[in-house]
């Protein structure tokens, strides 16, 4: 009895000393913050990232010309002011006087000249080199067609950058806070070639700097003693720890071992609630779930039809008995949330369940579809529990109506492969987030040319209102409103068919605070403190 | 001896060869490509990145070029995680595969092989059937259920774990891993071991050992055990080269930065060069295993020679 006690105790002692060293727990005083991140970033170049993990990480590290506070809403950032001229095409920002780099040179407009061209140059690769087409050149220089000297940039002096656009776009300065608009530091990337990015060398100009990346296990930032606001910075050290394994960060943050968790098992949400109470976070988040069509493809290119298989499927459900509540009944492409505009939701959305697949039903027998002619359709979707579920529970809902659905599964690259290429298909499961805070996201997404128009949606009618709407540029309300008329277009013709809007699942520990929620979710660590 | 080595391992090359090619070309078979993703990508910028990595030169170049950097020691660059060479990734997970993988291996060797001899000394009574019991639970119950049970149990129930973390290696962090890396194997090892032991134990020259008057230590060890123990070499070669190369389901529940989860990861996220790296890297490991267990019957059974 006294050797087992004696082990125990032992173990015991062992562990918690090194449950310290696990924690990466420094010396007494120093505030860490352990903060899990479902995926590894891909890379931490701004210029090659995607992801909102990656996201979360950069926004910590660097400073663009503006960015985000905990409430999602637009701050000086970089730059400490900022004119547009009349025409709403060039834009000056004034860097901030005490803005430096965590080497200690400061941080100039030619570090921003050298930033927008590396982004856009053809040379970086840079997925979201896109984001700056709106800029002068842009797409010509990330084409080849032009040297990515000739981009619409330059620095007026030291502390003053130009920026001159294709047309008014009311929304650059929300563009300007995605993490591929950051600056780089040309100096080290220069000298050091792809070994910047590495823990030691990485130099940047954020409220951390870059200390380890260990991939799989964490990555390391500490606090960067130069920054300007650095007097306001609580947290001394963020640890971003990889989980994708959800269930295990369910458990790791109920032993200490993380602060918060961006995901949830949303399966579990239940037990999960009862569990945590107020540390569970969630609520509307801008995405939206939705189902391509072929709208070119016979018979889908009836939107008739087509509006008759969106009526049908029943959203409550979907969101309620499918994702748990984890998600919301969605109408509309636009998310709601989005200040100044009003989503455009489907006609039936009012409508009981009831009454629609009623109204459903008629039309399909209308069309001569019924038990001796069942219309077929094949859902595509990629490999995931709760995507299967949910083509699965449609598949379920559409049967009384005498549609025959098949399911067909593929992994994501397969499956997205496939929609890039245009291939065959009927239905196919789709998602978007939002990029920034402006309904454009969502509805450039259906544009005849864009790459990702999967439903092949090709409506004169949208495309003259997107083309309004990027005409009133200058003019917010106007151009809301003609993002609102095409929105309705879009709706109205089944160009897509809407499921669900996405919400943000966090898990935070009541020690923490400032993690406030917003519909972009997006929370950096420079103003959260833990006690 | 060393000259029986060299010809395997000379042997080895056209092997490993054969191995990159049919997986250079099978994994480019599978539809898709690193760079298809939730949000596609305009033709022009997918372009830029496939210009980047060569993807856009004909296949046979790729594939030369692939083999020209391999001989140098050159994995390449991983697609899906650019800020890494393939090489960087496996030099930092490989380590902690291996380390994981030996201690489960050597525990389950060592604790598989006295059940076994347990049951097999105690055939058809309570050791003998406990010990069954247990195997046959330990090879069933699957690893993504023992270790989230590890995980409630230890780590949060008595506190004596962490849930997950490789904690720069601490020991502590490696107990649930190990374990849970561990169970099946030493089920299979006892369960092997208990048939080979109880065969051994019928044999002419046990009999003759006793016939001798030896002490029953001396029998059961020096002489049952002994060759009781080549289908057990024979098994460990193969699981070996298994368990050193990480095992996903573990590594990505215990949080643990090995290269077990690149084998799946690489594959689903069509990383053309990282699935070559898991493809070479696996490859060499069961050559080199499955020759040491060739090297190590020469040592244990006298009537093995390779002169």
């Amino acid at each position: 009895m006294l050797l087992k006690n004696f082990l125990k105790a032992t173990v015991f002692a062992v562990s918690l000393s090194v449950a310290g060293g696990a924690m990466l727990a420094p010396s007494f005083a120093e505030v860490v913050y352990n903060r899990g991140n479902s995926a590894d970033p891909e890379s931490l170049d701004p210029h090659k990232t995607s992801t909102v993990y990656e996201a979360h990480i950069l926004r910590d590290l660097f400073e663009g010309l503006v960015m985000q506070d905990q409430n999602a809403d637009l701050i000086p950032g970089a730059a400490e002011s900022w004119t547009v001229s009349d025409d709403g095409k060039v834009y000056t920002f004034k860097l901030r006087g005490d803005g430096v780099w965590s080497d200690g040179a400061p941080v100039t407009a030619d570090d921003f000249v050298y930033s927008f061209r590396r982004l856009l140059d053809p040379a970086t690769a840079a997925e979201y080199a896109s984001m700056l087409y709106v800029v002068k050149n842009g797409e010509d220089v990330n084409t080849g067609k032009v040297k990515p000297e000739e981009l619409g940039v330059r620095a007026v002096d030291a502390s003053t950058f130009e920026v001159t656009l294709n047309s008014p776009t009311p929304y650059f300065l929300e563009m300007l806070t995605h993490q591929s608009t950051y600056p780089v530091n040309k100096a080290s990337i220069e000298k050091l070639g792809n070994d910047w990015i590495k823990p030691g060398n990485l130099v940047s100009n954020g409220a951390y700097t870059l200390a380890e990346f260990t991939p799989n296990d964490h990555i390391k930032l500490v606090k960067n003693p130069k920054f300007h606001d650095a007097a306001n910075v609580k947290i001394d050290v963020v640890n971003y720890i990889p989980t994708e394994d959800r269930s295990t960060a369910m458990k790791r943050f109920e032993a200490g071992e993380l602060d918060s968790n961006d995901d949830l098992p949303t399966e579990q949400l239940a037990d999960l609630k009862a569990k945590f109470g107020d540390q569970l976070r969630i609520g509307p988040y801008l995405g939206t779930y939705y189902y391509a069509i072929k709208t070119d493809k016979e018979p889908w290119n009836n939107p008739e039809l087509r509006n008759a298989i969106s009526m049908a499927i029943d959203r409550d459900f979907l969101a309620e008995k499918v994702w748990q509540n984890s998600m919301l009944p969605g109408y509309s492409m636009v998310p709601p949330g989005i200040d100044g505009y009003t989503s455009a939701m489907a006609s039936f959305a009012e409508e009981s369940q009831i009454d629609r697949e009623d109204k459903a039903k008629e039309i399909l027998e209308k069309l001569g579809y019924g038990p001796d002619k069942p219309l077929k359709m094949e859902i595509r979707y990629n490999t995931s529990e709760n995507h299967k579920n949910t083509a699965v529970a449609i598949q379920e809902q559409l049967k009384p109506l005498g549609v025959d659905v098949t399911l067909l599964n593929t992994d994501t690259k397969t499956h997205y492969g496939h929609l890039e290429q245009k291939g065959d298909y009927d239905v196919a499961r789709a998602g978007w987030i939002a990029d920034y805070k402006d309904p454009e996201t969502f509805l450039g997404i259906s544009r005849k040319a864009s790459g990702n128009n999967y439903s092949n949606f090709d409506s004169p009618k949208f495309e003259e209102a997107m083309d309004k709407a990027a005409a009133a540029g200058g003019k917010p309300e106007e151009r809301m409103k003609e993002l609102e008329n095409a929105e309705r277009v879009l709706v109205d013709e089944v160009g897509n068919i809407p499921l669900l809007y996405y919400s943000f699942h966090n898990l935070v520990s009541s020690k923490l605070h400032g993690f406030e929620s917003n519909v972009m979710d997006v929370h950096p660590s420079r103003f959260i403190s833990k006690d | 001896m060393l000259l029986y080595v060299f010809r395997r391992l000379l042997t080895a090359i056209p092997t490993l060869f054969v191995i990159v090619t049919l997986a250079f070309f099978l994994i480019r078979v599978a539809p898709g490509g690193p760079f298809n993703q939730e949000r596609g990508l305009s033709p022009e910028i997918k372009a830029n990145l496939e210009a980047q990595f060569g993807l856009n030169d004909p296949l046979w170049q790729q594939y030369l070029n692939y083999l020209n950097n391999l001989l140098h020691g050159n994995f390449g660059p991983s697609y899906n995680l650019p800020d890494f060479t393939v090489g960087e990734l496996f030099a930092k997970g490989l380590p902690i595969s291996i380390q994981l993988g030996a201690s489960a291996l050597l525990l389950a060797l060592i604790v598989g092989s006295i059940l076994g001899v347990i049951a097999a000394l105690n055939q058809n009574r309570l050791g003998d059937y406990t010990v069954i019991a247990i195997a046959t639970a330990g090879s069933t119950i699957p690893t993504f259920v023992i270790a989230p049970i590890i995980q409630l149990v230890f780590g949060l129930t008595w506190m004596l774990l962490p849930v997950g973390g490789w904690g720069n290696g601490a020991l502590i962090n490696k107990v649930g891993p190990v374990i849970t890396l561990a169970l099946p194997q030493i089920a299979i090892v006892a369960r092997l071991m208990r048939g080979s032991m109880i065969e051994s134990m019928r044999s002419h020259h046990i009999r003759t050992a006793r016939a001798l008057g030896l002490s029953e230590w001396s029998v059961v060890v020096r002489h049952a055990f002994r060759g009781a123990v080549l289908p057990i070499v024979s098994y460990a070669g193969p699981a070996a080269a298994a368990l050193l190369t990480g095992s996903i389901v573990v590594e990505t529940i215990f949080s643990i930065p090995g290269v077990g989860r690149y084998f799946v990861d690489a594959a689903l996220n069509r990383d053309y060069t990282l699935v070559m790296g898991t493809v070479v890297v696996i490859a060499i490991f069961t050559i080199v295993f499955n020759l040491i267990v060739d090297l190590l019957y020469a040592v244990i059974d006298p009537r093995v020679r390779y002169d």
